[in-house]
């Protein structure tokens, strides 16, 4: 039973990280049907990015206090920045023109930013893994056998409020509302007024910028990366966005969660190895039998 | 004299046949078998990408597939020592078999779902190889697997040996490159007689549109299916050809990288047009082999004052390339260099409509003065 305690949340903190990915694939796809195949990428250069960040400002083991929060807000705001241009960049240079191309020639340009991404961290940082410094203080709580890192409890945290945040932005404001009704219906979303560029843009931007985060958030919680660390990363997230319904922003979260713990569980009751089999069995299976997600609408054919 | 389009193939496959006589050593006949392998797979995947239009991002995996079957049917794995040409049909075979399985699920997906599912495959099927030590020899894979062999005439010194004796195919990438070749002719020709048969226009129907095919009595489940299965049994004969030469499969040979770069060279060269397909793996083949060494050894030749140069390594660039390679062609040439006549209709289909609008508006505006 412990043992169940204890991967359950070991899964939710992993989940944490796939829910803040995911959330960037739905709200792409939710608005121009694309599965943006660089978003996995994007995430891993937020991890490079605050690397950079902490590199520059000489950190490099724990902070406590006031620098430990500051260092991290500064962190993460600048990943998240970063990471939000790099998506608005790639929608401008790659997908814009292939707005209203055949379907599968955007997703064949999104596979090629990702591998473009992909080798340009290469460059960057060379092929192989790279430590990220421990700032996190690492005390475990003890609820009876069951220990929980002070890390497990910030990804878990900062998913949440991120996805409350953004449930606020889309639900409460006027570009929130902008961005649903182009995902509702372009066309009819221009007549009435709505920039769809800027709209579209800005979907990239805040998918991207919560990708940035959650490489933040990665970095901190693995103590380590690589430039190809975003591919399963991205696969897995894009199996939570797909599991929860895609389009749907509470079902990415759900979504995400569910994959963390399935992960967390294939890990400890089969084996290590086949937790990626088992995660891409869960999206082939959910895709043939519900399609539609846990959380989603089930949509017919277009004629 | 006009050339006929059967004439021109005959000339070429010619010219591929003396063609590795023309390098100096033994290491471009071995690139040219290698080439050769990788035209086989990007025919096969271009049956499924280029003629029925399903995006399959998991190629690699029904390569893997052929590749572990001969490797288990002819090797001291488990001691089965096969006749080569027999595994050879029978490796493919499996593959089709697989095809059929893995694609029955992704019938009903929609064009982008089944590209992440078999994405998902392609991640799966090489995870398993690597898993399942106590079969495939786990990371390490399946080694000294069997040399082709083929019976021929008797003409050396042992007279004692009966009218034919068997030649060994061994290290020597000449034969090999025979094979492949053998292998392309076979694949060409049946990729485009079936591409002008009823099942090749149902094909093109579907990538057109699969809802109006369907409802012009296109079986969608029949054509879909053998699409797969034949894409996938090429890549078999890739496998077995590949690995027989290699004397090796491990489960890093088939990541989404090798499934990538076939596409690639289907973007590059023209999606469903064979002779687009064949030189786009050429030209990616080369690249990786000829291109960027010269070009890296150009580079460290250079002498600019306070740059140094001499780590630039270009080979380790190949990934950018085809991503560029993707990007730069969906954008401004998606037909590839060169395309079939019929590819380009469909995707500047947009455009055509725009000038016959055009027209049509000059001819009104004509009409009112």
């Amino acid at each position: 039973m412990d043992v169940i305690l204890q991967q359950l949340i070991n899964g939710l903190s992993l989940g944490g990280i796939y829910a803040l990915i995911a959330l960037g694939y739905t709200m792409v796809y939710g608005i121009i049907e694309l599965i943006n195949f660089a978003h996995g990428d994007v995430y891993t250069l937020g991890t490079f990015f605050s690397l950079a960040v902490l590199t520059m400002l000489g950190v490099s083991g724990e902070l406590h206090g006031w620098p430990l929060i500051w260092i991290s807000l500064l962190t993460i705001a600048v990943a998240m920045l970063l990471c939000g241009i790099t998506g608005v960049l790639i929608e401008r240079l790659a997908y814009r023109r292939l707005r209203n191309a055949p379907r599968l020639a955007p997703l064949i340009t999104a596979i090629g930013m990702s591998f473009i991404l992909e080798n340009i961290m290469q460059y960057w940082k060379g092929p192989s893994p790279i430590p990220f410094p421990q700032v996190f203080p690492n005390p475990s709580f003890h609820a009876g056998s069951v220990d929980i890192a002070a890390k497990q409890i910030l990804v878990i945290l900062l998913a949440v409020v991120m996805m409350v945040a953004l449930q606020l932005f889309i639900y409460n404001t006027k570009l929130g509302k902008a961005m649903r009704a182009t995902a509702q219906d372009r066309d009819a979303a221009q007549l009435m007024g709505i920039n769809i560029n800027t709209t579209i843009a800005l979907t990239f931007l805040i998918g991207s910028a919560l990708a940035g985060a959650a490489g933040f958030v990665s970095g901190v919680y693995y103590g380590s990366t690589w430039f190809l660390n975003g591919f399963s990363a991205g696969l897995k997230a894009f199996t939570a966005a797909v599991l929860g319904g895609i389009g749907n922003l509470a079902g990415a979260m759900l979504g995400g969660f569910l994959i963390g713990l399935i992960e967390a569980m294939t890990t400890q009751f089969i084996s290590d190895q086949w937790s990626n089999v088992v995660v891409f069995v869960v999206l082939v299976l959910v895709l043939i039998f519900r399609p539609s997600g846990l959380l989603g609408e089930s949509v017919p054919n277009k004629v | 004299m006009k050339i006929s389009p059967r004439m021109r193939t005959a000339l070429i496959f010619a010219a591929a046949i003396v063609l590795p006589f023309a390098g100096h050593n033994g290491g471009f006949t071995n690139f040219l078998a290698d080439a050769g392998a990788f035209v086989l797979l990007a025919l096969g995947l271009n049956i499924v990408v280029g003629f029925a239009g399903l995006l399959d991002l998991g190629y690699a995996a029904f390569f893997a597939i052929g590749s572990y079957a001969f490797a288990m049917l002819a090797s001291p794995q488990f001691g089965i020592h096969l006749p080569f040409w027999v595994v050879l049909f029978l490796a493919s075979g499996i593959a089709a078999v697989f095809g059929i399985l893995l694609g029955a699920p992704t019938l009903r997906l929609r064009g982008d779902y089944l590209a992440i599912v078999t994405l998902g495959f392609g991640e799966i099927v090489p995870q398993t190889f690597l898993n399942l030590t106590q079969w495939t020899g786990g990371p390490n894979g399946i080694g000294s697997l069997d040399q082709p062999t083929i019976l021929v005439p008797n003409i050396g010194a042992h007279a004692s040996a009966g009218l034919f004796t068997t030649y060994k195919f061994g290290f020597d990438p000449l034969p090999y490159y025979f094979m492949v070749l053998a292998l392309i002719a076979l694949a060409v020709w049946v990729a485009s007689n079936l591409r002008n048969s009823r099942l090749g226009r149902a094909w093109m129907a579907i990538r057109e549109d699969e809802l109006a095919a369907a409802h012009m009595g296109i079986n969608t489940t029949t054509a879909k299916l053998s699409a797969f299965a034949l894409g996938a049994s090429f890549s078999g004969l890739a496998g077995c050809a590949l690995a027989s030469k290699l004397q090796l499969v491990s489960p890093d040979q088939f990541g989404f990288n090798v499934s990538v770069y076939i596409l690639a060279m289907l973007v590059l060269g023209g999606m469903g047009n064979i002779p687009g397909v064949i030189v786009g793996s050429l030209i990616l083949s080369s690249l990786e082999r000829f291109i960027l060494p010269q070009a890296t050894n150009f580079i460290h030749g250079l002498q600019i004052p306070g740059v140094d140069l001499s780590h630039v390594d270009l080979s380790n660039s190949r990934f950018m390339i085809y991503g560029v390679i993707l990007v730069l062609m969906m954008l401004f040439r998606p037909e590839g260099l060169i395309p079939s006549g019929q590819r380009k209709a469909e995707l500047h289909a947009a455009d055509a409509d725009d000038t016959a609008a055009a027209q049509e508006q000059e001819l009104y505006s004509g009409a009112v003065h």
